[in-house]
């Protein structure tokens, strides 16, 4: 008994293939080019495109390409390295809730910031201001936050995913308590920035740090999109994906470190933009399915589009008062309950 | 080599259009040598695990191409721990598993991969995948880094999920069936894999009955063409009917190895599972079989 070939063909229609992964780059391409044009095209003062690629020195021009291009592309280096790290860590873990946040990475990251910028206000150091330290600092956070994450939650070498997790999540507790005390050190003005650094906000970092980032997470993506195939199989399970020649360990380890990478650069850059990772790979996953080799690249444009889009917001929203809220309150704000509503609808 | 269809009283290959047809005879030579199922040879082998639990205590274990071996014993007695040693899937406290002469510890994973599918007793539950995709993970030894497959691999899926009566879950998610469904997509990855050593972990479990045939029936004829398979059961008379060997284990040690008939015998049996056996004779093949009380 054989069945029409057609039919065999529908059966696995749904599965990964390279035009399937095209087709889905490309909608979601253009959906992130739809979203920076209007971000690059709104904001409190009104622009004209035409005159600022007319003239490389009228005000129209530095406002698009010395301030809001620069916002755009951290943004967009920053929302794609937290979701794809996210869609990482949720198949890496099998664990829905795991984000860069729950994992402890964006509170070491935090820490570190405020370390610097809590110890560049006691010195009284102008050179902080160009916040070079406090990215680095932050890094190093970010990079400490792994290191902590991995050890705590290896067990007779095997990553355990629910210690793991707990280790980040009392890790951050840890990270919150010490940033709280650490305030109290400093002037109000310095706690003010500080909060607003915290909350995740984005500003104007020059074209070399942004080269620098966008390589960093660009090779942090492709070793993730490298280790998809083996993250699908280790959905059945560490031994079943071993017996399918899945070097599990390693792929760990590869995989921890990859998305750690990406989420220092984008904390230690923007400060901890909340819900990105979380709320993006969960979309990704209800529209195209759980193939890690869709969900990496899926979440990487959506996450873009998203922090683009909610930068936008932030920048607009308060205009008439002259002052604008941080990208991760926005986030916030709208992630919550969009991401109740989500779950509650899957349930049902 | 015994035939099939003596085996599995009650549901003959005429009655299952699903089922694979047999090779002639005179092809099962040619087949037999093709497949090159693996020599798996545990020595000694004694698993102790974190807590201090000693799994395994020191077992000798053979599997030979072209036989079923099955592995009986009470829960806890280190049968399935025993199977994964022997899948090269953990690492003996001390002893070895050799596979082809090689020690399992020497082999790349994806070389093990391509020579031994070993199926768990259960995957997690709630796995988004379909069943169809989760037969196409069976392939992946043979697939590059990113996993893209071809028409062939495919094909393979479908014959799997066909011999195994699941071509109707095909396009379900996993999440989405019972336990016996699943159990049948995972053994439809099974023989997607393509390897000619198969140690299965409960195949059984979760089946009705005639599933739970149709499951001893792909390893027994897996092994008639020259693979071999390691069955971990639970059922007797199943153990009696499909395994050309029988090994019995009993806290972590291998208590009696040998044909099923000398094997299980109604006084060891007792002794290991404390529950009374008696030994009849099949009113329509007229073989001893040994049955609990």
């Amino acid at each position: 008994m054989t069945l029409p070939a057609s039919t065999e063909t529908a059966t696995l229609a749904r599965r990964f293939s390279p035009a399937r992964l095209a087709a889905i780059v490309a909608l979601l391409a253009a959906i992130a080019l739809a979203v920076f044009a209007a971000a690059a095209a709104l904001g409190a003062e009104r622009i004209s495109f035409g005159a600022a690629l007319l003239d490389a020195g009228s005000l129209d021009a530095r406002i698009l390409f010395g301030l809001r291009m620069p916002r755009l592309v951290l943004g967009a280096i920053a929302g794609a390295a937290l979701s794809a790290a996210g869609a990482a860590y949720q198949g890496l873990l099998r664990n829905p809730l795991a984000d860069p946040f729950v994992l402890g990475v964006s509170g070491g990251a935090a820490l570190g910031g405020t370390l610097a910028l809590v110890a560049g206000s006691l010195l009284g150091g102008s050179a902080l201001q160009g916040g070079a330290l406090v990215t680095t600092a932050a890094f190093a956070g970010a990079v400490v936050a792994t290191l902590l994450a991995f050890a705590a939650g290896t067990v007779g070498g095997r990553l355990d995913p629910t210690r793991t997790l707990l280790a980040g999540v009392v890790f951050n507790s840890f990270a919150a308590a010490m940033i709280t005390i650490l305030k109290v050190a400093v002037s109000p003005e310095k706690a003010q920035e500080l909060l607003f650094w915290l909350t995740g906000s984005l500003g104007y970092e020059s074209g070399s740090t942004l080269l620098l980032a966008g390589i960093a997470v660009l090779i942090a993506m492709a070793v993730l999109s490298r280790q998809a195939h083996a993250l699908n199989l280790m959905v059945l399970g560490d031994d079943a994906a071993a017996a399918l020649g899945v070097e599990v360990q390693r792929t760990r380890l590869v995989v921890f470190f990859a998305a750690s990478l990406a989420v220092a650069v984008a904390v230690s850059l923007t400060g901890m933009v909340a819900f990105v990772g979380l709320i993006v790979p969960h979309l990704m996953r209800l529209a195209f399915g759980p193939d890690q080799r869709l969900l990496v690249p899926a979440s990487a444009l959506g996450g873009a589009a998203f922090l683009v889009a909610a930068d936008l917001g932030a920048r607009l929203l308060f205009v008439p008062l002259g002052t604008e809220l941080p990208a991760g309150a926005i986030t916030a704000i709208a992630g919550g309950p969009f991401f109740l509503l989500l779950m509650r609808r899957r349930s049902m | 080599m015994r035939g099939v269809d003596t085996r599995f009283e009650g549901r003959s290959r005429a009655d299952d259009p699903s089922a694979p047809a047999d090779p002639p005879p005179a092809e099962r030579g040619d087949a037999a040598a093709n497949l090159g199922a693996s020599r798996i040879e545990a020595r000694a082998v004694r698993v102790v695990f974190p807590g201090g639990r000693e799994a395994v205590r020191g077992v000798d274990l053979d599997l030979r191409p072209g036989e079923v071996l099955g592995l009986v014993g009470p829960n806890g007695a280190g049968k399935s721990t025993l199977a994964k040693a022997m899948a090269g899937l953990l690492s003996p406290s001390s002893g070895e598993v050799r596979i082809d002469g090689a020690p399992a510890g020497s082999l790349r994973r994806r070389e093990l991969a391509r020579r031994i599918a070993w199926l768990a007793q259960d995957v997690p539950a709630d796995l988004a995948f379909t069943a169809a995709e989760v037969v196409l993970m069976g392939r992946s030894p043979h697939l590059g880094a990113l996993g893209l497959d071809g028409p062939g691999d495919r094909h393979a899926v479908w014959e799997a999920l066909r011999a195994t009566s699941a071509s109707d879950l095909a396009d379900r998610p996993m999440e989405a069936l019972s336990g016996g469904e699943r159990r049948r997509v995972l053994l439809a990855r099974i023989l997607a894999q393509g390897a000619p050593t198969w140690i299965l972990d409960e195949p059984t479990t979760h089946l009705d009955l005639a599933h739970q045939q149709l499951a001893l029936r792909l390893a027994r004829d897996h092994a008639d063409r020259g693979g071999s398979t390691l069955c971990v059961l639970h059922d007797i008379t199943q153990a009696h009917a499909c395994c050309d060997r029988v090994a019995v284990i009993a806290g972590g040690e291998l208590r009696a190895l040998g044909a099923p008939g000398e094997v299980l015998r109604p006084a060891l049996l007792q002794e290991i599972f404390g529950v009374r056996f008696v030994e009849v004779t099949h009113p329509e093949t007229g073989k001893a079989h040994v049955v609990a009380l």
